[in-house]
């Protein structure tokens, strides 16, 4: 009987994925990756495919949306497929439609996770995973930009919460949201909106190159931070809600903020 | 080359409107016009009298002095004493053939008068209704020249009575057109009438023309003007220029311009609620009512030149305040601002740079940016609305594949292409992404050749294909079904659309511009409850493509206005290139019944919004009986009796049908309907089969559904030639699970 193995890649290079994912690729009778819906800066597939000892065929946005996955579906008919996926398979993606379309032709589905950008930013920048919020992606702003960050941003800063800001990415294109540009676009639906949430002295995080051996975490406000060189992609910026006196401590000491966020802890 | 030693006296007279007359000649093809204009010219001293009827100084391109046609309509300045009094007279040639129908559409909207030439021994042709209706529905008050008096005597011999009776024929058909297009409350107060004047006859070509009182002042009988032309070939040459020295065709006709043809301060009260939804009250309505030069400035641009120095002329009429150099203007339609750069009157095919242009009159201007025609130009903070739009009778439904002959002038092709399509908003330019053509389409087959050379004239060598009919795809009944559902391809968005069949009256305000997307939404509410529409639909049409509509029902969800705008885009294309055939769909009514939007943006974004929107439109058109809708073409001819047969066979073989023949003292009139499909080649073949005695004329009529039997082979030609697969897709490939 059929079955596909989801394996998380992790957030840097190749060596992210973990022996168990590397097992389930070695056994594979094929092994699909997708390298769309994140970036990992220093991954190499040939040394991973040394690694598993086969080839990988690479599968685009297209053949696993468009076309319902169905080169996948196919090969995993009569035997075990693997699809190997950036940071965790099913966290900021939409391979679920896959998963479930797997299972309605019975063919069945495992997941080997692998480490995601929610728990690297949280691990990084030393705030509670339990106050985190809903979480949001900034898009890369068109002719309408959209709405939903700063409501996000508003909802969550009512309870309190933090509210992690994933950066969008067109890994087709090779562009990636830079924490400038994401701070500039929050602060013109500010203009709008005037509900003096993204100030110039509204506390930030920046977070980039999250899980690689050179990361680089950053805590201030709105006005510093916009004008700071967070390096190469990818980046993520936290907006910190209410503080516990460890995640100020922990942003001052970790992060560089500036020692009077001690004041906002309640 | 022509000087026009009166700019500056044409410049002072600008400021008094009650001296200004904007007029425009207007005509079936070949009637008369240009060669009319030349007389006017040289009246004018523009031109020397001699040359006048030959020079056709406003047919200025190559191309119009070599076949004899009008293509582009042609604006001049010239002045004229009336009773001991100056005038200003801005003048407007404008083509007669259909093909470029588009440019009397637009000439019109500039004018407030128009002189109707028409042939004395053809008569009253399907042109010259066409025109006469323009002209009416811009409110354009109409007179008439009865032009080539000259043949009726030379050629047919007539009797001065025969020739009256021809005369009173003429004029009463023409009344009878203006009785049946003039708005209500000017049908009889428009009608032309040989005692007053506002009809003169004459010979464009020959020079000489009259009207009842010239004809009294100068005492001059029938008797005298065909006498004119008996005996030798001297003898008539001498008597005709006696004629015309003692009768000039232009002294009737400036005189009419003057007399019978209303002024702007007349002429903008009655014309501006017809051409203008702004409120008559507000400070431009009023400033457009008094012909305000120092009111707030609104313009309307009717024709747009790509200039190689100025870049995009814009041309058109100023209803109120001023155009100045360096005057900051926003463009209503557009929502752009810009600084005019440069202004100038027109004369002919040359631009004369003047300071100002003041309300009342025909400016040019340059400096704006990428303006198109129909645009309103207002002053910069004003609160206004747009003109109306442009109401073309034709559409564009004959198309070619062109390409550049070597790919290197890809780049040069982008430029012509872009100069050409700005220039003549009639002419349609898309690339078909899939086969990778460039698709030209414009009014008929001429128009399509005069562009091709237009092309070459630019330096460009293009290849072009043979004439590909455009068809229209519709629905034969509302879509029945439960509203049928489409995902993302990520699956994690869903949207539910149901489709409805527009009724005919829906569509012609569609085509007509009376229902547009350039309308607010309150007054469009208010139009589509006119129609019948129930209040809920009417308020939320949000877009319009072509002849379809998309009504959005959807209520009280969330994130709808976050992917509105690539749900538009979605229902844009996905009627734009349909589903049978990849041709332009037809008076769709879509519904958005409900959707499903992913909480996050990166998840719904464009690439995911506008496969959910194809998708169910495709499936609800498909499962409504589609149909395929090719345009017909009305063709009215009128032959001698002893050809009609020949006439009826060539309609017959064509998939034509006759729908009337009536007639006319020896001739007979034939009309019918055919399909434009069928209809290449014809010119030839009716000469040749009537010894070129017939006079014809077709015009686009209406789109009509292909035979039942002939559908699925044409689809299969137009998806051949694109390079699609040979079936259209069914349903089911656009079907979604629940
Ligand atoms: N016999 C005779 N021929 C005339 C007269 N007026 C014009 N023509 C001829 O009719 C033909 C068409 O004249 P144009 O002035 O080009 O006609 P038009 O109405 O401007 O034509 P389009 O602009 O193409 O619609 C030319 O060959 C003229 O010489 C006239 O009074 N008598
Ligand atoms: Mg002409």
């Amino acid at each position: 009987m059929g079955q596909i193995v989801f394996v998380g890649l992790g957030l840097h290079d190749d060596l992210g994925i973990s022996l168990r994912g590397l097992e389930e690729t070695r056994t594979a009778k094929r092994v699909f990756i997708e390298l769309y819906t994140s970036l990992l800066p220093d991954f190499s597939k040939k040394h991973l495919e040394r690694a598993a000892g086969k080839e990988f065929r690479e599968v685009s946005r297209k053949e696993l949306e468009e076309e319902n996955g169905k080169v996948v579906l196919d090969a995993a008919k009569d035997g075990k497929v693997v699809l190997l996926v950036p940071g965790d398979p099913l966290i900021a993606t939409t391979h679920v439609a896959l998963r479930i379309e797997a299972e309605k032709h019975g063919i069945r589905t495992h997941i080997v996770h692998g480490s995601s950008v929610l728990s690297a930013v949280m691990g990084l920048s030393g705030l509670h995973n339990y106050k985190f919020g809903k979480s949001v992606t900034i898009p890369f702003p068109d002719e309408t930009p959209s709405q939903t960050p700063y409501e996000v941003l508003v909802q969550n800063r009512k309870l309190g919460l933090h509210t992690l800001c994933l950066l969008d990415i067109k890994a087709e294109q090779k562009r990636y949201l830079s924490v400038h540009e994401a701070l500039s676009s929050l602060l013109e639906i500010e203009k709008n909106r005037k509900m003096r949430k993204v100030m110039p002295e509204t506390l930030v995080v920046g977070i980039s190159r999250a899980g690689s051996n050179n990361p680089m975490v950053k805590a201030g406000y709105v006005r510093d931070l916009i004008n700071y060189d967070f390096g190469e992609p990818p980046h993520s910026i936290v907006f910190p809600g209410k503080l516990h006196f460890m995640e100020a401590e922990a942003l001052i000491v970790l992060a560089g903020a500036p020692e009077r966020i001690r004041r906002m802890v309640k | 080359m022509v000087r026009y030693r009166q700019c500056e006296e044409i410049q002072k007279l600008m400021n008094y409107p009650e001296i200004i007359r904007n007029t425009s000649i207007i005509a079936h093809v070949d009637h008369g016009k240009t060669t009319l204009s030349d007389s006017l010219l040289a009246a004018a001293g523009i031109i020397s009298e001699q040359r006048a009827g030959q020079q056709l100084v406003l047919d200025s391109w190559e191309l119009e002095q070599k076949r004899q046609m009008t293509v582009f309509a042609s604006n001049i300045s010239l002045t004229h004493t009336f009773q001991g009094k100056e005038y200003l007279i801005n003048l407007i040639d404008t083509p007669g053939h259909i093909d470029f129908s588009g440019a009397v559409t637009r000439s019109l909207r500039a004018v407030d008068g128009a002189l109707v030439v028409v042939d004395a021994v053809e008569g009253p042709m399907t042109q010259t209704e066409t025109v006469l209706m323009q002209a009416l529905r811009e409110r354009v008050q109409p007179i008439l020249f009865i032009n080539k008096v000259d043949r009726l005597i030379k050629e047919i011999k007539l009797t001065p009575e025969e020739i009256q009776r021809k005369f009173a024929k003429i004029i009463t058909r023409v009344n009878g057109l203006i009785e049946k297009y003039a708005p209500a409350e000017h049908k009889k107060d428009w009608q032309v009438k040989v005692e007053d004047g506002s009809v003169a006859f004459g010979s464009a070509l020959h020079k000489w023309g009259f009207n009842l009182p010239h004809m009294k002042a100068k005492g001059v009988t029938f008797k005298e003007i065909i006498d004119a032309y008996a005996g030798e070939h001297d003898e008539i040459d001498r008597k005709v220029d006696a004629l015309s020295k003692k009768a000039p065709v232009q002294e009737p006709i400036l005189d009419m311009f003057v007399e019978h043809l209303p002024n702007p301060l007349q002429a903008q009260p009655y014309r501006q609620s017809q051409i203008w939804p702004g409120d008559a009250n507000s400070p431009v309505g009023k400033g457009m009512a008094k012909v305000e030069p120092d009111g707030p400035l609104l313009m309307c641009v009717s024709t747009i030149e790509v200039d190689p120095h100025s870049g995009l002329v814009a041309i058109g009429r100023v209803f109120s305040g001023t155009v100045e150099k360096g005057k900051v203007v926003q463009l209503m339609t557009s929502r752009q601002k810009g600084t005019i750069q440069q202004v100038y009157m027109s004369m002919a095919a040359d631009r004369v740079i003047v300071d100002r242009v003041p309300a009342g009159n025909i400016a040019a201007l340059s400096g704006l940016p990428s303006i198109h025609v129909g645009e309103t130009v207002a002053e910069e903070g004003s609160d206004t609305r747009s003109f109306e739009g442009l109401k073309y009778v034709s559409d564009p439904v004959v198309t070619v594949a062109v390409e550049p002959a070597d790919v290197k002038d890809l780049p040069l092709f982008d430029k012509v292409m872009h100069k050409l399509t700005t220039e003549d908003p009639n002419l349609h330019f898309l690339i078909n992404k899939e086969s990778g053509e460039y698709l030209l389409s414009g009014m008929g087959e001429l128009h399509l050749e005069i562009t091709a050379y237009r092309m070459q004239e630019a330096g460009l060598k293009v290849k072009i294909s043979k004439p590909i009919v455009i068809y229209r795809e519709t629905i034969s009944h509302d879509y029945k079904g439960p509203a049928t559902m489409g995902k993302s391809p990520n699956k994690h968005n869903k949207l539910w659309v149901t489709m409805e069949k527009l009724p005919e009256d829906i569509i012609e305000a569609l085509r007509s511009g009376k229902i547009s997307e350039n309308q607010t939404r309150d007054d469009r509410a208010k139009t589509m409850k006119g129609f019948g529409w129930e209040t809920d639909d009417a308020k939320n049409v949000v877009a319009i493509e072509g002849n379809n509509i998309l009504v959005n029902r959807i209520k009280g969800r969330q994130y709808v206005e976050e992917i509105m705008d690539h749900v538009k885009s979605g229902f844009r294309e996905a009627v734009f290139t349909s589903i049978l055939a990849k041709e332009p769909a037809y008076g769709l009514k879509i519904n958005l019944e409900d959707v499903t939007v992913h909480e996050d943006p990166v998840h719904r974004g464009p690439a995911q919004i506008l496969p959910m929107t194809w998708r169910p439109i495709w499936c609800a058109f498909l499962l409504s009986d589609p149909k395929l809708l090719e345009p017909l073409i009305s063709f009215e001819c009128k032959v001698p009796n002893e050809f009609v047969s020949n006439v009826i066979a060539i309609v017959q073989k064509r998939r034509g049908k006759i729908l009337d023949m009536v007639n006319e003292e020896d001739m007979i009139i034939v009309k019918a309907e055919m399909p434009v499909s069928e209809s290449f080649g014809l010119a030839d073949e009716l000469r040749s089969s009537t010894q070129g005695r017939a006079f014809w004329a077709t015009q686009f009529s209406r789109w009509a559904p292909v035979p039942e039997q002939m559908q699925a082979e044409i689809i299969k030609q137009i998806r051949e030639r694109r390079g699609l697969s040979e079936l259209p897709p069914r349903a089911q490939e656009f079907f979604e699970e629940a």
